[in-house]
């Protein structure tokens, strides 16, 4: 029997195109049925009380500021190394064996499974350095997970940055520091950027790393120190699925809580990838 | 150049450091934590051991079932991940037009930014209790449903690391095959593909090694059971998870917590090595088409 080639083609773009249905269709209904649950949930005090009644009741603020506390400390930390790496790696164009050992770091750490990162946080951050189960070791375990992250996204801003422009403001004088304080880092600015923004939404939604780290299971408090521990969203979902005596009403929350954090982490990233798309077009 | 230049150059070059130290800085925690188990268990009987009982008095620390428990589960994901991810991988790049692209990567991406722990949540609350019903099973949470989640994870990051290494096929290759007469199937499948497959198993090996390493989703849906498991519908404990669960009930410093760094170690190790493989084939891919490395 002959194949007819036209047939074949027909078939196979059918295929295709059942792929990306199936994707788009089951990821899309995760998304809806978070969205429809979780939002039975939602009321003023469930964003700004304390959880109440072995958490059936009340609401999750304390999940939802710790969550902040952590994605801020761990962009405070990652930003600047990660910023200066990429700088280093662009502008001072290091030696091979220096520049392939730093990027083959980054490509490894890039693949660490993330719980490796929480036993590292926990053996460095918490025992060894003596942070505790902190804000301050969650934020610091978090930042090392989203360096990598930082460093491709900042990498690729400030390569963009036209030769020509670096030689103009060599030729008016200024040296190189001057340079790439100047020139280089504000045209690269929005790229940092949108790189950070990718690496909060990262940041939020991370549980492994944090888990030995920076939480505890029930906080009747809003966290006040870096130096202690602190309820967080991803974390209390975790929690309420798989502790407490309450299990229906837990469920409910456990629905609220998945909900502010898919809204936070895909508002978050819709902005970046946005924010990227419009910079292509500027430069393209 | 400047004194003020040079201190700047040798700050920064000491700051760019900062990966290599905390990667080496990983290497170092897990060998220290975790050595001392592995010369009082043995290497062989830690790999190989087939019961893990760390509470037990004696403890045993024979982590096969947990390595069989990732594996089952990996291997799962990536029946359901790979055609579904490359599939669609091929299907933005060959078939949908600009609008259509417009669309669909920035939304492949967006879906890959969902945090495991909304996956880990959907399945135990939805996907697990439908399963336990379909197939008339004791409990929904077992390694099929575990497999099944992760391979949904999985989609978005397949379908977009292949699709960058089906968009760097130079365009000469698709015209040469159009001149001999073949048709946009025949060009994607005989000429595109086969040049692209070293970009495409890439994908692969890192949507193996990211499913290996994810741990909230397995510990919400594979059920917990650290026994061989004897079918794809039993309860198991990937090394993740096993981590996850424990680490919280083992007392710093004794055998239980460096059995669990020993166990971080071994996943540490096979998420390097296929990253280093990885790295490798996607490094001679860009070289074979002449493109910077």
């Amino acid at each position: 029997m002959k194949i007819n080639p036209e047939k074949t083609q027909k078939i196979g773009f059918v295929a295709l195109f059942i792929c990306i249905i199936i994707a788009l269709l089951v990821l899309g209904s995760i998304i809806y049925f978070v969205f429809s649950n979780g939002i039975t949930a939602f009321s003023w005090k469930f964003f700004t009380d304390i959880p109440r009644k072995s958490m059936t009741a009340g609401g999750v603020g304390p999940a939802i500021v710790g969550t902040l506390y952590l994605v801020l400390g761990s962009v405070l930390f990652a930003l600047p190394l990660g910023v200066i790496t990429a700088i280093y790696l662009c502008e001072y164009s290091p030696k091979n064996f220096t520049l392939n050992l730093i990027r083959m770091s980054i490509n490894n750490l890039a693949g660490v499974p993330s719980v490796v990162f929480g036993l590292f946080g926990l053996a460095v951050f918490v025992k060894l350095f003596g942070f505790h189960v902190s804000i301050l070791s969650g934020s610091l375990t978090l930042g090392i997970l989203i360096l990598p992250g930082i460093i491709s996204a900042s990498y690729e801003a400030i390569i963009a940055v036209p030769q020509s422009t670096r030689e103009a403001s060599y030729a008016l004088g200024a040296t190189q520091i001057q340079t790439i304080k100047k020139v280089v880092l504000p045209t690269a600015l929005p790229g940092i950027l949108t790189g950070m923004i990718l690496a909060v939404g990262r940041a939020a939604g991370e549980t492994a790393p944090i888990m030995f780290t920076a939480v505890t299971f029930y906080s009747r408090s809003f966290p006040s120190t870096i130096f202690g521990e602190t309820m967080a969203l991803p974390y209390h979902i975790y929690v309420l699925m798989t502790e407490g005596t309450h299990p229906e009403e837990q469920k409910v929350i456990a629905y609220g809580c998945a909900l502010i954090l898919l809204i936070l982490v895909l508002a978050v990233s819709s902005l970046a990838i946005y924010l990227r798309q419009s910079q292509r077009r500027k430069y393209a | 150049m400047g004194i003020t230049d040079k201190i700047y150059k040798y700050i920064f070059m000491v700051i760019a450091f900062s990966s290599f130290i905390f990667l080496t800085g990983i290497i170092i925690v897990l060998f220290k934590e975790g050595l001392p188990v592995l010369s009082s268990t043995g290497i062989f009987s830690f790999l190989f051991g087939k019961s893990w009982y760390p509470t037990a008095t004696p403890p045993e620390f024979g982590i096969f079932p947990l390595i069989m428990g990732s594996l089952i589960v990996t291997l799962g994901a990536m029946v359901v991940a790979v055609p579904v991810g490359i599939g669609s991988a091929l299907y933005i790049h060959e078939i949908a037009g600009e609008k259509q692209k417009m669309f669909l990567k920035p939304v492949v991406e967006l879906l890959g930014a969902i945090p495991s722990i909304i996956f880990g949540f959907f399945g135990m609350v939805i996907v697990a209790p439908f399963l336990q019903n379909l197939f008339n099973l004791s409990t929904g949470q077992c390694a099929f449903t575990g497999a099944l989640i992760l391979g949904v994870m999985a989609i978005p990051v397949l379908c977009s690391i292949a699709e960058d290494a089906l968009s760097v096929v130079p365009k000469s290759y698709r015209e040469a095959s159009f001149a001999l007469g073949a048709n946009r199937w025949q060009t994607l499948w005989k000429v595109i593909m086969p040049a692209a497959g070293s970009g495409v198993s890439t994908a692969i090996i890192l949507g193996i090694s990211r499913v290996m390493g994810e741990t909230m989703t397995v510990l919400l849906v594979t059920g917990g059971a650290a026994m061989m498991p004897k079918s794809i519908f039993d309860p198991v404990r990937p090394m993740t998870s096993t981590i996850a669960a424990e680490m919280g009930e083992a007392a710093v410093g004794g055998e239980h917590y460096h059995a669990l760094f020993a166990i971080g170690l071994v996943l540490f190790l096979i998420t390097l090595l296929m990253n280093m493989i990885a790295e490798y084939i996607s490094r001679k891919y860009r070289m074979k088409l002449g493109m910077d490395v």
